[in-house]
């Protein structure tokens, strides 16, 4: 009886100090309703939304100061999603912010190139390859289509294209709602 | 769930099988499999696709106007999932320009585009001499990537990578997968019936390559020439490891992880692949082409095609050239009949309505299939659901159709992935059974292409913080680094000074201690 008592009496104890310990050391950064907003959104860091990057926008909107709706890349679907987790009702995009449109990604003319660097030192997401006085290049995976880079380049060797074209960018529709039986 | 239950009354009867549900369908592909097979005569121009397989597009390495001979290279893959491409005959690369291609879309996608010179002149093959059990797997399938070959019952996933062994999965079983179970394909059984041996050496060469000692051949109960002509082949070869077993003859067989199921009982975890449980799986007709890319020296450049419908004047299995039009292979057989009214690319039930002919047979058309309207579903009116549960008991991956119906109507991505969406084999029975007319697989498509493309997107998304948060890392350590810097050299600076007021100082007493030395000396 006594040993029973002990040995549960032990496990309380060890589970107890595991727990505590995995509280301190998991205890999450930072505020965890902007990190689950950051969460839903795009990570474009385009700025559109007012605030340099989603992360203070997010921050913003956990504080009250933003509204859900000025995520132009994220569109529709962001705004639902946020509307979803916040439990507001979603609203259409605030046209102040810019419009939804087709993913682009940035493209610079190699032969136009003078290896200035200024768009390098814009990228947020370190998306541009290339060394002073050489020739740039837009890592086309990385890049997340912010346009931050485009009004920097002093010879405007930079052009927003079209993400994907053709077959590649093509998206099932959802099915037609059947013709129904009277 | 309810087993299901020997039923000969419901038409399409479901009767106990290896695997879970499916359907025994009605067909007469058999006769099809009897006469003799066309060869598809030498187009004017063939189209070659760059993406007819899974994975990223080939990189041309011809530019218009070159003259390429028969089986010579045109597109490389580029990176480890992709396929290479060659010329079907000898001719000269007229453009390289989007054109109509079989895709569900409809859209033109990017072809080489080859003039034939009638010649057919061919490159000179190059097969691995010797014993193959000697060469090294590695150049093996190095050949087999080089040949272009991908899986052709219906994936085109690139073979070569499922000839890469892993280092943490261990491969005991080969299986060949001789189920056709579409029921108006009819190719790989006419290649079964006239090129066994073709489909053991291929065999071999990949058992050879994963070191694997067992091949299973499943062939379905309702193709006994097939079983017959590999049960022969294999005596011939001499080969006890490999086992010939006959299977149900139930849709969809096919798929792999049926067929798996049906040969071992072993069931494919969900969202897991057959190599998760020891199995590569291969079909015959890739394993042929392995074969001819190995002993012969020849890369990937024709198939087996079945044409077929009541759309067509005629019918037939054809050896057709990867690139050839449609609508040379409907011509073959006499036409189309007045009332063709839908043309399907790859099956009655998993293929897909083309807008044209005029797009190119490519290393995944298994078979062409021109109905009349009596023949094509799809007008039925659509009731509402009655939950009869019929489709929950044909699915041969144990799904739910009907509630993956409402979630997929209804958007709910967390009720999807809890119900298994991404399970769904796409094969269209639930579909077949549902008397509702539901068009259920429709909407599983729809919701897997939907799910897949946002976790996609998510992912980017989370690579593109994890880049931005180590940007501004990078950013703020810099900027500390530069304040520390300057603090740094401000601090010397000032030290710098310091010192040279002390020595001022002391320079100065020293020369007032001078002056005042020389002073006195002087007043003495
Ligand atoms: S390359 Fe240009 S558009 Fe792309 S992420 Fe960088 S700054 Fe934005
Ligand atoms: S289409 Fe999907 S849900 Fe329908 S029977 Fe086939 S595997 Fe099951
Ligand atoms: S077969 Fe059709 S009607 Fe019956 S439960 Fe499934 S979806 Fe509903």
């Amino acid at each position: 009886m006594s040993t029973a008592l002990l040995v549960i009496g032990g496990l309380a104890v060890v589970f107890s100090l595991v727990l505590g310990i995995a509280a301190q050391r998991l205890k999450p950064k930072g505020d965890p309703v902007a990190r689950a907003i950051d969460h839903l959104l795009p990570q474009t860091q385009c700025g559109q939304c007012g605030y340099p990057g989603c992360r203070p926008y997010a921050e913003a909107i956990a504080r009250g100061d933003a509204d859900i709706n000025q995520c132009p890349p994220g569109g529709e679907s962001t705004i639902d999603a946020l509307a979803d987790l916040l439990g507001r009702e979603p609203k259409p995009l605030n046209p102040e912010n810019g419009t939804e449109a087709p993913p682009t990604v940035a493209l610079i003319d190699e032969s136009l190139c003078i290896g200035c660097k200024k768009c390098i030192l814009v990228c947020p997401v370190d998306a541009i390859v290339g060394a002073p006085k050489l020739m740039h290049t837009v890592l086309m995976a990385d890049c997340t289509g912010c346009d931050l880079c485009v009004p920097v380049c002093p010879v405007d060797c930079i052009d927003m294209v079209p993400a994907a074209t053709g077959i590649a960018a093509w998206r099932r529709k959802p099915p037609k709602r059947e013709p129904q039986a009277a | 769930m309810v087993e299901n239950q020997f039923d000969d009354e419901l038409t399409p009867t479901r009767k106990p099988s290896g695997f879970y549900g499916g359907l025994r369908l009605p067909t007469d592909k058999h006769d099809l499999a009897d006469q003799p097979v066309l060869e598809a005569p030498l187009a004017e121009e063939y189209l070659l696709p760059l993406v007819q397989h899974r994975g990223l597009k080939a990189r041309p390495v011809v530019a218009v106007g070159d003259k390429v001979l028969r089986n010579q290279l045109v597109a490389q893959p580029d990176g480890l999932i992709s396929a290479a491409i060659h010329a079907p005959t000898s001719g000269v690369v007229s453009s390289i320009e989007r054109r109509p291609v079989s895709h569900i879309s409809g859209l033109p996608g990017e072809c080489i585009i080859l003039r034939s010179d009638g010649e057919d002149q061919a490159v000179e093959p190059q097969p691995i001499e010797g014993d193959y059990h000697l060469i090294d797997p590695v150049r093996v399938r190095g050949r087999v990537r080089e040949a272009g070959i991908v899986g052709l019952g219906g994936a085109v996933f690139p073979t070569s990578t499922k000839l890469t062994a892993r280092a943490d999965t261990f491969l005991h079983t080969l299986i060949l997968n001789g189920a056709e179970c579409d029921p108006e394909i009819a190719c790989d059984e006419v290649l079964m019936r006239i090129a066994p041996d073709a489909i053991i050496e291929g065999a071999r060469v990949v058992m050879h390559v994963l070191q694997v000692n067992r091949c299973v051949i499943g062939i379905e109960e309702d193709k006994p020439q097939c079983e017959q002509a590999l049960r022969e082949a294999v005596e011939r070869a001499d080969d006890d490891r490999f086992e010939v077993v006959r299977v149900p003859a139930i849709y969809p067989e096919g798929s792999e992880n049926q067929l798996i199921q049906a040969l071992s009982g072993d069931e494919v975890p969900i969202g897991g692949l057959p190599l998760d449980i020891g199995y590569v799986c291969l079909n015959v007709a890739t394993a042929a082409s392995i074969n001819n890319a190995v002993h012969e020296g020849l890369p990937l450049t024709e198939r087996l095609v079945t044409v077929t419908g009541t759309g067509l004047q005629g019918q037939a299995n054809v050896r057709t050239r990867i690139g050839t039009p449609v609508s040379v292979l409907t011509e073959l057989v006499g036409g189309y009949t007045d009332d063709a009214e839908r043309l399907v690319i790859g099956g009655a039930m998993m293929g897909f309505a083309a807008q044209t002919d005029a797009i190119p047979v490519t290393k995944a058309t298994n078979s062409i299939l021109v109905m009349a309207p009596e023949q094509a579903r799809g007008a039925e009116f659509v009731r509402p659901c009655i939950r009869c549960g019929e489709c929950a008991r044909v699915c041969p991956s144990k799904l739910l159709p009907q509630q993956l119906y409402w979630h997929t109507v209804g958007g709910n991505e967390a009720q999807l992935e809890r119900h298994n969406l991404m399970a769904c084999i796409e094969c269209g029975c639930c579909d077949y059974v549902c008397p509702s007319h539901i068009r259920l697989a429709e909407h599983f498509r729809y919701a897997k292409a939907t799910v897949a493309q946002r976790r996609i997107e998510r992912e980017q998304a989370r690579m593109a913080k994890v880049r931005f948060d180590r940007r501004n890392a990078r950013l703020e350590q810099q900027q500390r680094e530069r304040v520390e810097r300057i603090a740094e050299k401000k601090k010397t600076t000032a030290r710098a000074r310091a010192g040279d007021e002390k020595r001022q100082v002391i320079a100065d007493v020293m020369r007032r201690v001078e002056e005042k030395e020389s002073g006195g000396d002087e007043s003495a």
